[in-house]
């Protein structure tokens, strides 16, 4: 008998297993499936569901601009941006963002009962919280829409180059947590680096205050070596898409992009090199 | 990939060997200065531990290296049914689970030839949230079907299941049969050439056991599928498996048909747990008329070191006297674990007649059928003549027990928990 049926072999390796980009592919039912669960389940049991989604940012848009708009009287930097508009711009790619961040970092150890009961890239748990958060994110912008419908604000000409600064940030997010997944899993230690690790990040994110501000207070230098930080060419980027009259940080977010792909793809290989114990420390 | 064929051979198996790092015992601080350091340094002691976790190859060695599995080689060929028993321990779940690509060996290879599945677990990944109908394509997913193939057998998924009423309810309403039964009509549709499955028969009840038992001898026998199947259930093997493979200590220690197998595994393979206290010193009594050896055997009087539910069992007690005993008794208490009496073998009352004994020799207490569950037992002995007890000893032999078919309907005692099994028949009027 001649027949031709699919042939795997498992031995132990010593580099990293080949990247499958067809494998993954073939797995991409699982994909989506893993992604509807999480957004089905999301807001299972509660009383306000998506509303949720809204009311969260519309919460932290007053506390930002009471606190850091009219208290510490912090300035958008352009003329005629309500403090509000500014704020609520960048909270809402940074909410993505660490939503995204805590999600896929915990992703392994929590899905541990799954993938040491059976095989199929791993790779796709850390990666699900990148698309199944999209949803809250976009239900979010009806906050941005509500509160520049209230101060009367009309965007800028080229909002739609939101999408590069977008791309920055889900490519960022799905670094870090490709990053963090395997390393929570082999040390648990990284769990309490994250809890305070976070809100280090958003302080440290241009969210309160423009990145213009660091040009200005620091220098040049510093702020290119500020947008290494990926979140700031994503935040600042997305934010002056929508701003008129901001002109768009180029170099800004050019630096964060090959730093968010560099951060992406060295997370993918260290995950790739390590998957083969996830089962054995898990 | 596609890989050309000539031999049948479905999977290939060559010097698989899988090692794990235990904790070996650490050295204890001499005095407070050694404390206090040895606090500041144990980050870099746990890191290098849990980096150590992973540094294995086939050269390792070291007291703290445990070996779960070493040197296996087998060959099953396409439409074979293969059973891989062995104690807990033995290294089954280790072989399973480097079959089914979730860990990778330390050393040696393995062939697939075809589209596999591998079921561990019934049920992986579901969510109670979810519906049943939800759960299916989430299960089914993960088991490595695609969507459509989902799409194409779901009416017949639900219809298996037998839950139809409840497939838009979330799972964490149902009852935990339902969810099983849910589970296993995924799994029973995977339609994969090597299937991997691990105990998973042993949950759901009897009824529905043999449904997907019988789904499961479909999928093996009319369609030519590989099976790989662990078990404890020596009836199971007996009666699903073509070949078998008794793992013992991380090696296969014995190679053949599943009978052949189960056979040597109930005679041999058991001598871990079920031990012989041969010092009957402790022994209360006159000593007159005493114990000197207790063997099990099987129904042709092999000698066996597990026993089998539902099979015919004896106990062979040699002893010795010192003068020829008058109306002796011999007394056999049965307890289980949980040291419950469960029953008595009295020969005063079942030995017809008077027993005849020589200075010594032995007596063979035969049960049929024996009535025990899986587990483990152990016996009492009383040995009396002329109203004397002259030998009593509590624990003197434990034994264990595996699964059976004690009703010879093919299934499987497993809802059973306590107590014993009594023969017994139904009838329809």
């Amino acid at each position: 008998m001649n027949v031709k049926r699919m042939y795997t072999v498992i031995e132990a390796k010593k580099s990293a297993s080949a990247f499958n980009f067809k494998e993954l592919i073939r797995y991409k039912d699982l994909f989506y499936y893993m992604v509807l669960r999480d957004i089905t389940v999301m807001y299972k049991q509660t009383v306000l569901g998506f509303l949720w989604a809204v009311l969260n940012p519309f919460f932290q848009v007053v506390i930002f601009s009471v606190i850091f708009g009219t208290i510490a009287g912090i300035k958008t930097g352009i003329d005629g941006l309500p403090y509000p508009v500014f704020s609520c711009l960048a909270i809402i790619p940074w909410n993505y963002f660490s939503s995204t961040f805590a999600a896929s970092s915990n992703s392994l150890v929590n899905s541990a009962n799954v993938f040491t009961k059976v095989y199929f890239p791993r790779l796709i748990i850390p990666l699900v919280p990148i698309f199944s958060k999209l949803t809250d994110f976009f239900i979010s912008l009806l906050i941005l829409v509500a509160v520049m419908f209230y101060f009367n604000y009309t965007p800028g000409n080229n909002w739609y180059y939101f999408l590069l600064p977008l791309f920055i940030i889900l490519i960022s997010s799905a670094g870090f947590g490709i990053w963090l997944s395997s390393l929570v899993l082999q040390f648990r230690d990284f769990r309490f680096a994250i809890n305070f690790l976070t809100p280090l990040l958003l302080y440290a994110a241009p969210v309160a205050f423009p990145a213009l501000k660091v040009k200005e207070k620091l220098g040049n230098t510093a702020y290119e070596l500020y947008a290494l930080y990926p979140m700031v060419g994503g935040i600042e980027g997305f934010r002056s898409s929508f701003v008129n009259g901001a002109i768009f940080p180029w170099t800004l977010v050019l630096i964060s992009a090959a730093s968010a792909l560099f951060i992406f793809f060295t997370g993918v290989i260290y995950f790739k090199k390590m998957e083969k114990h996830f089962a054995d420390v898990a | 990939m596609l890989h050309n064929t000539n031999e049948n051979i479905a999977a290939k198996v060559t010097n698989l060997g899988k090692a794990y790092r235990i904790g070996v015992e650490e050295e204890k601080d001499k005095n407070l200065s050694t404390t206090l350091l040895n606090a500041l340094l144990s980050p870099i002691k746990n890191f290098k531990k849990i980096k150590s976790l992973n540094k294995l190859s086939s050269t390792t060695e070291g007291k703290d290296v445990f070996w779960a599995n070493r040197n296996i080689s087998f060959e099953v060929k396409q439409g074979e049914v293969l059973g891989i028993i062995g104690k807990n321990g033995a290294g089954k779940s280790t072989l399973l689970k480097m079959l089914s690509r979730i860990t990778e060996p330390t050393e040696g290879k393995i062939e697939l030839y075809g589209r596999i599945a591998s079921l561990l677990e019934v049920g992986t990944g579901f969510n109670p949230e979810l519906t049943g109908k939800e759960n299916i394509f989430l299960n089914g997913t993960i088991l490595g079907l695609t969507k459509n193939e989902i799409e194409e057998r779901f009416d017949s998924i639900v219809e298996f299941s037998g839950i139809e009423k409840f497939i838009e309810t979330p799972v964490k309403r149902y009852s935990s049969g339902m969810k099983v039964r849910l589970a296993f009509a995924v799994a029973a549709h995977l339609d994969p050439e090597i299937l991997i499955i691990d105990e998973v028969l042993a949950v759901g009840d009897a009824e529905f056991q043999k449904k997907c038992l019988g789904k499961m001898q479909e999928v093996a026998g009319k369609e030519g599928r590989t099976v790989l199947f662990v078990s404890h259930d020596m009836a199971a093997v007996k009666n699903l498996c073509t070949r078998a493979i008794l793992l013992q200590q991380g090696n296969i220690a014995f190679e053949g048909s599943a009978t052949e197998v189960v056979n040597y595994y109930l005679q041999n393979a058991a001598s871990i747990t079920s031990q012989r206290n041969l010092d009957f010193s402790q022994a209360k009594g006159n000593k007159n008329f005493v114990v000197t050896d207790i063997e099990m055997l099987d129904e042709n009087s092999n000698s066996i070191q597990i026993a089998e539910s539902g099979r015919d069992f004896q106990l062979k007690i040699s002893y010795e006297t010192k003068e020829i005993p008058i109306n002796p008794v011999v007394i056999i208490l049965v307890k289980n674990n949980l040291e419950q009496v469960l029953f008595t073998c009295l020969s005063r009352n079942s030995y017809n007649g008077t027993m005849q004994l020589n200075s010594q020799g032995s007596i063979i207490c035969n049960i049929p059928k024996l009535p025990l569950l899986s587990g483990l037992y152990t016996l009492d002995i009383v040995l009396k003549y002329d109203q004397e007890v002259t030998f009593s000893l509590e624990n003197i032999f434990s034994f264990e027990v595996e699964k059976g078919d004690f009703f010879g309907t093919g299934k499987i005692n497993d809802d059973m928990m306590n107590g014993m099994i009594i023969n017994h028949n139904w009838v329809i009027q």
